[in-house]
């Protein structure tokens, strides 16, 4: 799990370098990401996990915050 | 006689008063809310524009006529609803100019363009009203204390707007009516902001006329039902959003303000356009793109059949596969590829896709808009470097020769545009205004006015315009016109780095930024950024150097840093 989030961490900074992604529990409520940036994101993460997210998958409770996409990971990798 | 885009307005509603106009995700508004609306917002302001126009002239307040208070601008602070469009038609009606303002702009950005802009007053037209992002020195008037906000006539009352009585209303009506008779097509409409490449960003000024023309060029190629249903994605302060707000005036159809978070959720997007039953989109091309590029269109089950009969798109170069993707799930929809910049209002060519393109092949932009002439200015090497007026140095050594006819393929030129749709130029920027707006070479008698855009274009070998690249710093990234001078600017402000410099990589989507410091301050720039720049044009890869390379002119060797980037040099 430590692994996965230091993982995750590293997609994050380098697409936005300016969030604090640590803290930020509304990633997508407050609009911070842009459709750009989730494209990026998602296909990053499943090259990085061996997962695939699925558009359905794509729902602000599931990308909020770090500790949710975490879960999301968690939840598709063991599938 | 069509003066002033409320004209629209009245004739709708009295035609269908009680159909929906405008809806957000909260709310909706008929065509008799809608024009109730706006004439109340008029009566609103209007002695607060006097009051402030006294002050500015140093005279008393009851000095000043309304009628002679116009063409100001008067801002808007926006949001994506209902209120805000309300907010600009009664602006309108006062006679001034409305310019959208997002709220969540960075506050140097948002100081510089109300330093620039000086306007008379701002609208709040927050969903919540709340502190300003930078403190000003004219009224902030809450939208929701002119007009009872449909949904909103609540028990505790208190500041909110009351109701007024059907003679009252008739009679402020009549009012506004006289106002808007006042008006003239060419008096300014609307002023929206777009990146300039010194750092200080410039108004458009767009008059009322350019929308008629706007509205009627689409009306004639395009043919709007009166059931059209706009699901609109432009925000307020992107010119993009002018097409939803005034073809649905002009056709009588209805605008559904879509929720901008939505666009980062293709499966809830989908399910919002299918319930508020929308069947027209004109979205930049990233908005399209999220679509594809998750396969929303296979894995998502509306509730009830999203049914698209018109999916058009402008802000940067479609992907063909993303076009491809769209047309398997909406074979019978048009599929319009729209060009043009802000400055002649939206846009000026199209390209109706009628045949299926390979994925190697580019969509054209395709031909002008009926009144509307585009055409290519071939630029030539010139020895002659004279100085401009007033010892401003000419710009450089290309020289305008001729035009370039569409029987010949495959030659570059600038992209041109003259008619109607030409907007009135940059607020108080005159220099500007002086070298992107000109006279027509060679016209020596009635002097036409032209916008030249900087775009460099060609004509294929069936005489269709394309699209070929900027000869400047301009990018487009995530539909955002951008001046990479402008994000320069920024990053040469901040003191603990020695320079930067800024370019795109095309290829990954990403503003990258080589800077010059002593030791890597990627994340202290990233943070100084968050109060300069909007989150678009803050940088996506940040390159730390020791020392820039420097070219023969001793300034920062842009060609090879570029080369050493796409060559895998620069970590």
């Amino acid at each position: 799990m430590e692994e996965n989030r230091q993982e995750l961490m590293e997609i994050l900074e380098e697409t936005r370098p300016d969030i604090d992604f640590e803290n930020e529990t509304a990633l997508i409520d407050k609009e911070m990401l842009d459709s750009f940036d989730i494209i990026s994101i998602v296909s990053e993460i499943n090259e990085a996990f061996d997962i695939s997210i699925n558009v359905n998958d794509l729902l602000p409770e599931n990308f909020n915050s770090v500790d949710a996409i975490l879960a999301l990971i968690a939840k598709l990798q063991e599938e | 006689m069509k003066n002033a885009v409320m004209a629209m307005l009245e004739e709708n509603a009295q035609r269908f008063p009680d159909k929906i106009a405008l809806a957000d995700e909260f709310r909706q508004m008929s065509y008799r809310e809608y024009l109730t609306a706006a004439v109340l917002v008029a009566r609103a302001i209007t002695p607060q524009l006097c009051a402030q126009a006294a002050l500015r002239a140093g005279v008393p307040a009851d000095g000043v006529d309304p009628q002679a208070v116009r063409c100001n601008p008067v801002g808007v602070l926006i949001d994506r609803n209902v209120l805000s469009v309300a907010s600009f038609m009664g602006i309108a009606y006062t006679g001034n100019f409305y310019v959208p303002l997002d709220p969540e702009l960075p506050a140097v950005r948002m100081s510089t363009i109300l330093q620039e802009l000086s306007p008379l007053l701002l609208i709040d037209a927050r969903e919540t009203p709340g502190p300003l992002p930078v403190p000003v020195d004219v009224p902030v008037l809450d939208v929701r204390t002119m007009f009872p906000v449909p949904g909103e006539i609540s028990e505790e009352n208190s500041g909110k707007a009351e109701e007024s009585s059907a003679e009252d209303l008739e009679a402020f009506l009549q009012e506004a009516r006289e106002r808007r008779r006042m008006i003239v097509d060419t008096d300014p409409l609307y002023a929206v902001f777009t990146s300039g490449s010194t750092g200080v960003p410039k108004g458009v000024l767009v008059s009322h006329r350019s929308l008629f023309d706007l509205t009627d060029a689409f009306e004639e190629v395009f043919g709007f039902e009166e059931d059209t249903v706009f699901g609109n994605q432009a925000p307020f302060d992107y010119d993009g959003s002018s097409k939803d707000l005034y073809n649905a005036l002009h056709c009588g159809g209805r605008v559904e303000i879509i929720p901008h978070r939505m666009f980062m959720l293709p499966a809830v997007l989908l399910e919002y356009l299918a319930v508020r039953s929308v069947n027209t989109i004109i979205w930049a091309v990233s908005a399209v793109r999220i679509v594809a590029d998750f396969r929303a269109l296979d894995a998502v089950k509306t509730s009830v059949p999203l049914c698209l009969r018109k999916v058009m798109f402008s802000g940067e170069v479609m992907p063909v596969k993303t076009i491809n993707y769209w047309m398997q799930f909406f074979p019978d929809a048009l599929y319009v590829n729209l060009y043009g910049p802000t400055e002649i209002t939206c846009n000026c060519t199209y390209y109706t896709i009628t045949r299926r393109f390979e994925p190697d092949e580019k969509f054209p932009i395709g031909r002008a808009f009926p009144n509307t002439r585009v055409f290519l200015l071939e630029k030539k090497e010139s020895d002659n470097e004279e100085a401009g007026a007033g010892g401003v140095p000419a710009q450089s050594g290309n020289r305008v020769c001729g035009i370039i006819p569409d029987s010949l393929p495959d030659v570059r030129g600038e992209i041109c545009v003259e008619g109607t749709c030409v907007a009135l130029g940059y607020w108080n920027n005159p220099d500007r205004t002086a070298e992107n707006f000109t006279a027509k070479p060679g016209a020596s008698v009635t002097l036409n006015r032209i916008y030249r855009t900087g775009d460099l274009g060609y004509y294929n070998k069936e005489g269709e315009l394309c699209f070929a690249s900027r000869e400047d710093n301009q990018i487009k990234h995530m539909s955002h016109r951008i001046e990479l001078g402008e994000i320069e600017a920024a990053l040469n402000a901040i003191d603990f780095i020695d320079v930067a410099c800024c370019f795109y990589d095309h290829d990954r989507h990403k503003i990258v930024c080589v800077y010059q410091a002593g030791e890597d301050r990627r994340r202290q720039i990233a943070t100084a950024l968050v109060d300069r720049l909007p989150k678009y044009m803050r940088p996506n890869k940040y390159i730390r150097m020791e020392q820039m390379p420097l070219n023969a002119h001793v300034k920062i060797d842009r060609r090879l840093l570029r080369t050493m980037y796409e060559e895998g040099k620069l970590k």
